[in-house]
């Protein structure tokens, strides 16, 4: 396992999560064997590997989606400025509201647009009065891309909007509860080209405010948004380090290969 | 069939299929396929069509023996009201009119019609051309309006269901006398009455507002209507919320485990007990134990409540399972709680199925009469219950009572209360679809 905390083209930004000895186990299935990372505040951060290599397990560690599954049972730390959420003080609920996730399908509440987006600072009661929950589910869209398609029919359902901009929805319904980190799984695998360049430059925005971790199976676009890379492979974390780095000159056989096409 | 080669290398003969014998099955194939699937199709239609002949004949047959009930026989008699036999010392009193002989009254009005009929046994077959509840009907209208007594007044009496029968054609007149209910005297007198414009057929109110009667032109459907809705309304009081809470629980909150896995088949095959034993033990734990009161639409629907229990939580189960995942985790990752996201976004999109569930078993409720039986809701029961505590018996009961009794005239009213029932169901399956439009409609 490589660690590269010292980046050469950044002023060593601030590290928000750390995670530490991960193993995670579905019944007695391990799926994660004693991953170590650390994701720097403000930067995209890709995790790539062949399909079922557990990135989509280590992701949702981070915000504790693990613990609706049955069976599931996970070991070690992971910090969140300093403090593990897996303590027993840590309430989930409002653990998810300062980690928002976005998922592989597009998944719009059945409700209007207005709702979607102001379904998440309702129920945590961020805004009492009625115009500011206006301006939070504007914000929102204006950050996520959206409002110019949707601000004159923000009555009619989300469902009913092409697969890119739901999937634009989700990413305002995320940011509307106003979160420090955002989480991605596969976000772009369900959309059309165009709509996935139009996420991408999305994210590049994001990353502005917010700490963004994204799991791709396509290296393209891990190289085109992310700043710091992590390969998976059967489980473990094989490297780790800047998306530079590991592009030009991986240091393991085995992210080589997944890279050339060889293992995928 | 050609055997030219197909990819560019001369010489070659290919042996087995080219592409135009591959074609050529393929279109032989496609006929046979066609064929099957218009086959298909015609089953199908078939099936439709015995099935519904089958209801047309069902739903007709009901119909055209039960559609009779709606009229019934009345008629007209001039009655006097002497004063003397409504006061004491020339007083009329509240007393006084309770006392009156309002049956002997109306024979006289009988005899008056028919003067010659003098031997006693003559009278009686005359008595018996107007029902025994032309008394009480007197009694109704004189007590409504004193100011009736002294005169003599001309008032529609319900006759006998023996009349109503030959008027409506059920009695063939061509019959040797022994081997009908209608006497040769009575049908010359029922004659003399059409004649007189006397008789008539008006809308039988009786049928549609009071309750059972050992005498058919006195035995309504309500009674039994008013059962048969407080039973299903503590019935769905009790099981809907019970059902949904348990489906929500056994599916959104309750660990998959052993004691989960054999609470889910003990549900499974509580659905499949059958009805009486329900009976059973309403009547060793509701009654005995706990003692609701016998007869009473409480115990019903507690019973039925227990039998419906079992196909609304696995209905709602069904309804939970088909809400997609991925809005669970949608409704999680903006940090619902896990009561939110069912309440929210699980309970309203599973909310249709549920319903069409519950419906169901209040349906199959509706029609139950063995686990009532023994909780003494089989029963001739004359009043009408004023809430879900007095006696009282349900829909298919009454029909069973009526279907068991020897009077012509129940056969209409057996057919008759079944169109009721049916109604019943109709009305309960339109408001299922109406709620359901409602929830569908916030998509
Ligand atoms: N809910 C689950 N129950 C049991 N096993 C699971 C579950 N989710 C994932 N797994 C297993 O964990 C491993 C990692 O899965 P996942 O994290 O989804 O991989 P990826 O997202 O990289 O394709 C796989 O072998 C998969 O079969
Ligand atoms: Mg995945």
């Amino acid at each position: 396992m490589v660690m590269a905390d010292t980046l050469p083209d950044e002023k060593t930004p601030r590290t928000a999560i750390v995670a530490d000895g991960v193993n995670v186990h579905y019944g007695t299935k391990q799926a994660l064997f004693d991953v170590d990372l650390d994701i720097k505040q403000h930067q995209v951060t890709a995790l790539i590997g062949p399909s079922g290599c557990g990135k989509s397990t280590f992701l949702r560690c981070i915000n504790r989606m693990n613990d609706v599954i049955d069976g599931c049972s996970v070991e070690g730390r992971i910090l969140l400025d300093g403090d593990d959420i897996y303590d027993r003080s840590v309430d989930v609920v409002q653990l998810r509201a300062r980690i928002g996730m976005v998922f592989q399908k597009p998944n719009p509440f059945p409700k209007s647009i207005f709702d979607n987006v102001a379904y998440g600072p309702r129920i945590h009661g961020i805004a009492e009065k009625k115009a500011d929950l206006e301006e939070i589910v504007h914000d929102s869209l204006v950050r996520a891309g959206l409002w110019g398609e949707v601000s004159d029919r923000l009555n009619e359902p989300g469902t009913g909007l092409s697969g890119g901009q739901q999937q634009r929805l989700c990413i305002a319904r995320a940011i509307a509860v106003r979160p420090d980190v955002i989480l991605m799984d596969e976000p772009c695998s369900a959309l059309d080209p165009i709509a996935t360049a139009r996420i991408e430059e999305l994210i590049d925005d994001l990353r502005e405010n917010y700490t963004i971790v994204i799991v791709t199976h396509s290296m393209q676009q891990a190289a085109r948004v992310s700043q710091r890379t992590a390969f998976f492979h059967l489980g473990n974390l094989v490297e780790f380090g800047s998306t530079d780095a590991i592009f030009t000159a991986p240091k393991d056989p085995r992210t080589e290969s997944y890279i050339t096409g060889r293992i995928g | 069939m050609t055997d030219a080669p197909m990819n560019g290398q001369p010489g070659e003969v290919r042996r087995g299929l080219s592409r135009t014998d591959t074609m050529e099955t393929v279109r032989k194939g496609l006929r046979r396929r066609y064929a099957a699937e218009r086959r298909f199709k015609w089953y199908g239609r078939i099936a439709i069509a015995i099935a519904l002949g089958f209801l047309v004949v069902l739903v007709g047959s009901i119909l055209f023996r039960g559609a009779s009930v709606i009229t019934q026989t009345h008629i007209l008699l001039s009655v006097e009201l002497p004063m003397d036999a409504f006061s004491v010392d020339g007083e009329v009193t509240d007393e006084s009119l309770q006392r009156a002989d309002f049956g002997g009254i109306v024979k006289q009005a009988l005899r008056d019609r028919f003067p010659d009929v003098s031997k006693r046994r003559d009278r009686r077959t005359l008595y018996q051309l107007i029902s025994t509840g032309a008394t009480y009907e007197l009694r109704d209208h004189v007590v409504a309006d004193p100011s009736l007594i002294g005169q003599t007044i001309d008032i529609w009496l319900t006759a006998s269901d023996d009349i109503d029968m030959l008027d409506k054609g059920y009695i063939d007149r061509n019959v040797d006398s022994t081997g009908r209910r209608v006497s040769d005297q009575q049908i010359a007198w029922y004659d003399a009455l059409i004649a007189d414009g006397r008789l008539e057929r008006h809308f039988n109110t009786t049928f549609f507002t009071s309750g059972d009667s050992r005498e058919p032109e006195q035995a309504g459907i309500w009674g039994a209507a008013l059962g048969s809705f407080y039973t299903l309304m503590v019935t769905l009081l009790l099981a809907f919320p019970l059902g949904v809470t348990t489906a929500v629980y056994l599916e959104e909150f309750a660990p998959k485990n052993k004691w989960t896995d054999l609470i889910e088949v003990n549900i499974n095959n509580l659905a499949a007990v059958p009805s009486i034993i329900f009976g059973l033990l309403g009547l060793a734990v509701f009654l005995n134990v706990i003692g609701l009161p016998r007869s009473a639409p409480l115990a019903g629907g507690v019973v039925l409540a227990l039998m419906t229990l079992p196909t609304i939580i696995i209905a709602g189960r069904a309804a939970l399972k088909a809400v997609p995942p991925s809005i669970r985790e949608a409704a999680l990752g903006v940090g619902a709680s896990r009561l939110q996201t069912v309440t929210h976004h699980v309970l309203p999109l599973a909310m249709p199925g549920m319903l069409t569930g519950s419906i169901i078993g209040m349906a199959q409720a509706l029609g139950e009469t063995a686990p009532l039986l023994m909780i003494g809701m089989v029963a001739f029961i004359v009043d009408l219950p004023g809430g879900p505590l007095d006696p009282a018996t349900v829909l298919p009961v009454q029909v069973y009572i009526w279907a068991d009794s020897p009077e012509r005239a129940f056969v209409e009213r057996t057919s008759a209360g079944i169109i009721v029932l049916l109604l019943f169901l109709v009305v309960m399956n339109l408001s299922a679809v109406m709620l359901r439009k409602r929830f569908e409609r916030r998509w």
